[in-house]
């Protein structure tokens, strides 16, 4: 008989500029299962933690945008084929951190990862669909290109660990922007295996940053931080979003509160997009 | 530049031509002594009786006196908006709306001289901008929205789009009439009733277009006018009855809306206050670039939130650059706004008036060169001559703050790189102007820059079908276009 393998657990940690720290304040903290079994113990990000992703997203937002919208498309349908590729352990996750029973979890990955190969054909299409000519009166030639707002923050919902998330932090990256996404406080795991393969999806780094923690210890620093042009407060109850609301006003920030049972998928992708008019004289 | 042609450029006696006066007459305006507020159709007294002058400031003299609006006056004006709505409003058809909007669109057409000598006389600018410029524009507005109200459905928001209710919106004192166009025509279009807040400096524009929608006979409610100063515009911005607001106006108070209607569900739009980067670089077409920063800055006394208020100029041509504008800026004719012929009219208010001062000191003692107009400003009235900043850093008050005045503040570079950071070097971004002959580096320049409009060979062109709004501290929402619609649509 030889004695039964010990398996090799894995540490959960930060994504920030493409690096997967510990967070700098050294904290953790204990995540269970749905069930109340332990399950891991998870970085606890803190304010710098915060400030370190905003910095990243900011400088790199400029070069992500400047890439081709064929190439965003392409980098962010690789994300789709390295989740396929881990369907089982997401599943296995989801369901523990929500509670699902096996087949629940098995659709609701299959669900996420579509909606990540949604997202990946949008890149190409939100120029055409949102912006367009516009027939002014004058020699002029004048046309509306959608445009990123920039870094937009995201609390992700702290029920759907992995669709919710999904859908926040592609939304924004689809159209241009850069993200410092806070995961579900209690549901972090899942959201931070897509950041694993995120890192091995050709995404630049600092695309896309996660950090794990305490909700309403972060949320204020993200509300009010002035690198942060929009941010997506589906993970707080209203009492909470209307005073992050508040308080991203201090700098004129795009704010995004989901709608419940929300039948548009689009408006999500239209939230942080900005209109960019160019007037061009046309003479000899 | 050639050395040559300097002795020309300095001692051009064209800007002391004397012109005769061309006095637009100002008897087509009849201003009543004093106005009430305009809710369900009829112009009715304020809860308090209490009212407040509206200045000429071109002369100081007193056109009439106009309703303060209560808490209690914005609570009629919003149970009225929502009285149409419910009745009438949502159970008119887009066909129908369409109409009342090109009705609107003609009355406005009609009346086109009375606006105009209104709008200068209330404000200040010069006739020939009111008459060429914010009325035509405003007309254009309505009838530009007017065919949307029946095509809501191919605008790309879905099939049947919905409207958001009761539109609470504030307008600013720099383009009374347009900016109430700018509101009202999108608004209607998609369905919306309105409780419209003009600034408290120039009402009676809107108050003239309040008698065009009677005659338009627009069902009473649909528009209510409440005339008031800040007080009143945060009674409407509080006001539960309102499903939205959309303000023009300042960044400062655009960030106080932003808050307090931030624990609701209401829905805003924000236009707010800009410091705008025209870049100029050396192969732009000189002649046609001088004018364009000249109207960039000086058009509506630089009462314009996309003032291109910062030039940036490419190293190799900046003196030559400076030396013409200021000697344009010279030939510039400023005074009496009723005179067709005036260039640069009066500034708004003598609160104004006392900001621009107060930041052009700053533009002097932290080291900028002065260049002002020699023109002689009348007596009486609020005026501020043309001033250029030259030697001005980024660091500089002059630099970085709105002046919403006409106040030039001039910056060199060298590279195309340096002008794009320089020009994103600000929180606000709502326009720039580019000026090059070579269309790579225009579009390459555009592409970089953080703005919601960018002119290229050219400034300050506005068009109801081409979106108009802001980035980043310059708000969020458009309105112009078939984007313009997105604001008072449920979507």
């Amino acid at each position: 008989m030889s004695e039964p393998r010990l398996d090799v657990r894995k540490t959960y940690k930060l994504l920030i500029n493409g690096a997967f720290p510990r967070s700098e304040s050294g904290r953790s903290y204990k995540v269970f299962t749905q069930s109340g079994e332990f399950l891991a113990n998870v970085a606890q990000g803190s304010r710098k933690d915060l400030r370190d992703a905003v910095l990243a997203a900011r400088g790199v937002q400029a070069k992500w945008w400047a890439s081709s919208a064929y190439n965003r498309g392409q980098v962010i349908y690789r994300l789709a084929e390295m989740a396929e590729s881990r369907r089982d352990e997401l599943a296995v996750h989801v369901g523990a951190a929500e509670g699902l029973r096996a087949p629940e979890a098995f659709a609701s990955v299959a669900r996420a990862i579509d909606r990540i190969v949604w997202y990946a054909g949008w890149t190409d299409k939100i120029t055409q669909v949102y912006g367009g000519a516009n027939p002014v009166a004058g020699p002029f030639f004048n046309f509306s290109l959608p445009t990123p707002s920039g870094v937009v923050a995201v609390l992700a919902s702290q029920e759907s660990s992995l669709e919710g998330f999904v859908d926040a932090v592609l939304a924004p990256i689809a159209a241009g922007n850069t993200v410092v996404a806070l995961a579900s406080e209690l549901r972090p795991t899942p959201a931070v295996l897509l950041g694993e393969m995120s890192a091995t999806s050709d995404f630049p780094a600092g695309v896309l940053n996660i950090i794990t923690g305490v909700t309403s210890e972060l949320a204020p620093t993200l509300a009010s931080h002035e690198e942060i042009d929009g941010i997506d407060l589906a993970g707080v109850g209203v009492d909470q979003a209307s005073e992050l609301n508040v308080i991203a006003a201090g700098s004129i920030k795009r704010v995004f509160r989901p709608r419940q049972n929300d039948t548009d998928p689009t408006r999500r992708l239209r939230a942080f997009i900005e209109t960019s008019t160019v007037w061009h004289t046309i003479g000899q | 530049m050639t050395e040559m042609d300097e002795p020309e450029l300095t001692n051009s006696r064209l800007g002391s031509l004397e012109y005769d006066p061309a006095p637009e007459s100002t008897a087509i305006a009849h201003f009543r002594p004093s106005y009430g507020i305009f809710i369900d159709g009829r112009f009715t007294d304020p809860s308090s009786h209490e009212q407040f002058v509206s200045l000429n400031p071109a002369n100081e003299e007193v056109l009439a006196t106009v309703a303060q609006s209560s808490r209690e006056d914005v609570d009629r004006a919003v149970a009225s908006a929502r009285h149409a709505y419910d009745t009438v409003w949502s159970r008119t058809s887009g066909p129908e709306r369409a109409k009342y909007l090109f009705r609107i669109a003609r009355l406005i057409q009609e009346r086109a001289r009375e606006l105009a000598v209104v709008e200068t006389l209330d404000n200040g600018k010069p006739i020939r901008e009111s008459r060429d410029v914010d009325v035509p524009l405003s007309a254009a507005h309505f009838f530009y929205y007017a065919g949307w109200a029946d095509k809501l459905g191919y605008a790309g928001f879905g099939p049947d789009p919905r409207p958001i209710g009761v539109a609470g919106q504030i307008i600013p004192w720099n383009f009374p009439l347009l900016m109430a166009a700018w509101k009202l025509a999108p608004a209607l279009a998609a369905g919306n009733t309105c409780v419209l807040k003009p600034a408290e400096t120039t009402s009676l524009s809107a108050l003239l277009l309040a008698e065009i929608l009677q005659q338009a006979d627009l069902p009473p409610g649909v528009v209510n006018i409440i005339t008031g100063d800040g007080a009143s515009g945060a009674a409407l911005v509080d006001h539960p009855g309102v499903d939205k607001i959309a303000f023009t106006g300042s960044t400062e108070v655009g960030r106080l809306i932003q808050q307090r209607v931030a624990p609701s569900q209401k829905r805003l739009t924000l236009e707010l206050g800009g410091k705008g980067a025209n870049i100029v670089f050396d192969d732009a077409p000189i002649d046609e670039m001088i004018e364009g920063i000249i109207d960039g800055i000086f058009f509506n006394q630089g009462h314009v939130c996309c003032a291109g208020s910062r030039l940036l100029v490419q190293e190799s041509i900046a003196d030559e650059v400076l030396r013409r504008l200021v000697r344009r800026m010279e030939q510039l004719r400023v005074g009496d706004p009723m005179d067709k012929n005036t260039d640069v009219g009066a500034i708004n208010s003598a609160a104004q008036l006392a900001r621009i001062r107060e930041l052009s000191s700053f533009g002097e003692s932290e080291g900028a060169t002065r260049y002002t107009s020699s023109c002689m400003l009348p007596d009486k009235g609020y005026w501020f001559a043309p001033t250029v900043f030259a030697n001005v850093s980024q660091s500089h008050r002059i630099a970085r703050e709105e002046i919403f005045g006409p106040v030039l503040s001039v910056l060199t570079f060298r590279t195309p790189e340096e002008a794009v950071v320089k020009a994103n070097n600000t929180n606000y971004g709502l326009a720039c102007g580019v000026w090059s002959e070579k269309g790579s580096r225009t579009l390459w320049v555009a592409q970089r820059l953080r703005a919601g409009v960018i002119w290229a060979n050219t400034y300050n062109k506005f068009d109801p079908s081409s979106p108009f709004g802001g980035v980043r501290e310059s708000g969020f929402g458009r309105e112009g276009g078939r984007h313009g619609l997105e604001a008072y649509l449920d979507v």
